[in-house]
């Protein structure tokens, strides 16, 4: 069920992308896409009944049922990787307010 | 169909609560509201990673998603007020 | 009218997605339906067992010995051990971004103002959080292959405490050489540990170490460090971002 939210929530993000004029608002867009992207590769790999990849003292053999890591491992990396999209789209769009003197795409001139 | 038990219940609710959320994200009025939007989102997405067995990603989205994330967008937020204050 | 067309676009991306996601038609399916995962035969099977190069028993917490990766976490295995090489160009996708920021956002900087000053206990309170905090991001990524958490959640605990010194002293900033040092060291030495695995096994990132009991500390031969040094290396980074986004240019 959490899989069709997720691929609600990444229509949303794309129609927002589509749409919106604040560049601020742009950027929060691309962020509800990236969870809602990350939640769907998540649910890709899960198994009923698996337990968190971790062998710990009571899950303690490799013969339990699992829950598949690889998608895990994955997001990991590309969660950090949309901080950083994330802090260099605010960079550029505070560098455009400077020359601009607003967050409106419409109201931006040539200078 | 099976019958419904306490878990498809939560991802429901969790399901429903991300979108009303990313639907306020796009059309609040202020902008302020649509970053804190975001910042529930994170949460929420959170919890549908617990759901989903995997603690991994469920820490570093909530140490990254909805900690400093936000502190950028309000940061960003708070320096173009202090410039237009200026002009 | 720009509105409308979008909502249709996005209307027929959906029915595409959901149509070709769960109404082959005939075809197989792309995924399996949620929850309905079969692992075997499938690489994550391997990943599970650690039996990428061979057959393997069953892998025994605390008792198993020299396994190929000796992480009780299966997640922290694949992505500092099997796949270590595309970590490695994840960490330099996030040092391109964050000097991406520092270009944006560079310049002779000054802090941003705050409408109240902050007060005595505010400023003392949030120091004595501040060593709280960053004992548990090195806890997390010390115990990275142990515990859920790892390097990157534990890098960016250590940057969130630097965010808090900067949301409670109006005066604070951080020191932009230490951190362009410590992350510098840290890759450096990413790679460094890379090019000893391909001098002693024979291919990059090879783990050299031994690999120990499976669940102890002192286990998963090159996995706690270089779990550190991506630690090191992100929270150093997150930390340089950040003092770009906490200050303002001087007019000169």
């Amino acid at each position: 069920m959490i899989q069709y939210f997720s691929i609600v929530l990444l229509l949303i993000g794309i129609y927002g992308l589509l749409t919106q004029k604040h560049t601020i608002r742009l950027v929060a867009a691309l962020n509800i896409f990236e969870i809602g992207l990350n939640v769907f590769i998540i649910s890709v790999g899960y198994v009923r009944g698996g337990i968190a990849p971790i062998l710990t003292s009571q899950a303690n053999t490799s013969a339990l049922l699992y829950v598949d890591p690889l998608p895990q491992a994955l997001v990991l990396t590309s969660i950090v990787i949309g901080v950083g999209i994330t802090a260099l789209a605010l960079a550029l769009a505070r560098r455009m307010y400077k020359t601009y003197g607003t967050y409106n795409l419409d109201e931006m001139e040539g200078k | 169909m099976t019958a419904m038990n306490v878990s498809d219940i939560i991802e429901i609710v969790i399901g429903v609560l991300m979108t009303l959320f990313a639907v306020v994200t796009l059309f609040s009025r202020k902008i302020f509201t649509a970053v804190i939007g975001l910042s529930i989102i994170s949460l929420v997405a959170v919890v549908a990673f617990i759901m989903m067995q995997a603690p991994d990603v469920a820490i570093t989205e909530a140490v990254i998603g909805s900690g400093l994330v936000t502190a950028l967008f309000v940061f960003t937020l708070h320096a173009g007020k202090e410039e237009g204050e200026k002009k | 009218m720009k509105k409308f067309i979008s909502l249709l676009l996005i209307a027929c991306l959906g029915a595409f997605i959901f149509i070709s996601l769960y109404f082959p038609g005939g075809g197989t399916l792309a995924f399996p339906y949620y929850g309905d995962v079969d692992l075997n035969g499938r690489v994550s099977q391997a990943y599970i067992d650690k039996s990428v190069n061979g057959p393997n028993d069953v892998v025994v917490y605390g008792e198993s010995t020299d396994e190929e990766s000796g992480s009780a976490n299966m997640v922290t295995s694949i992505v500092v051990d099997y796949r270590s090489f595309d970590t490695l160009g994840e960490v330099t996708v996030l040092l391109v971004s964050t000097l991406g920021v520092g270009i944006l956002l560079g310049g002779k900087r000054k802090r941003l103002e705050y409408k109240h000053a902050p007060n005595f206990i505010l400023k003392h309170g949030a120091r004595l959080t501040f060593g709280l905090l960053v004992v548990f991001g090195v806890y997390m990524f010390a115990h990275g292959h142990l515990t859920p958490g790892g390097g990157f959640p534990g890098g960016s605990i250590i940057a969130a405490a630097i965010l808090l010194l900067y949301l409670a002293d109006d005066e604070f900033r951080v020191k932009l050489a230490g951190i362009k040092i410590a992350e510098g060291t840290a890759g450096s030495l990413y790679v460094i540990i890379g090019l000893a695995g391909l001098a002693t096994g024979g291919y990059f990132l090879y783990n050299f170490l031994p690999n120990g009991t499976v669940g102890k500390l002192f286990s998963a031969g090159i996995i706690p460090i270089v779990y550190a040094l991506i630690g090191l290396k992100v929270g150093s980074e997150i930390s340089g971002a950040i003092d770009g986004f906490a200050t303002e240019e001087v007019a000169e």
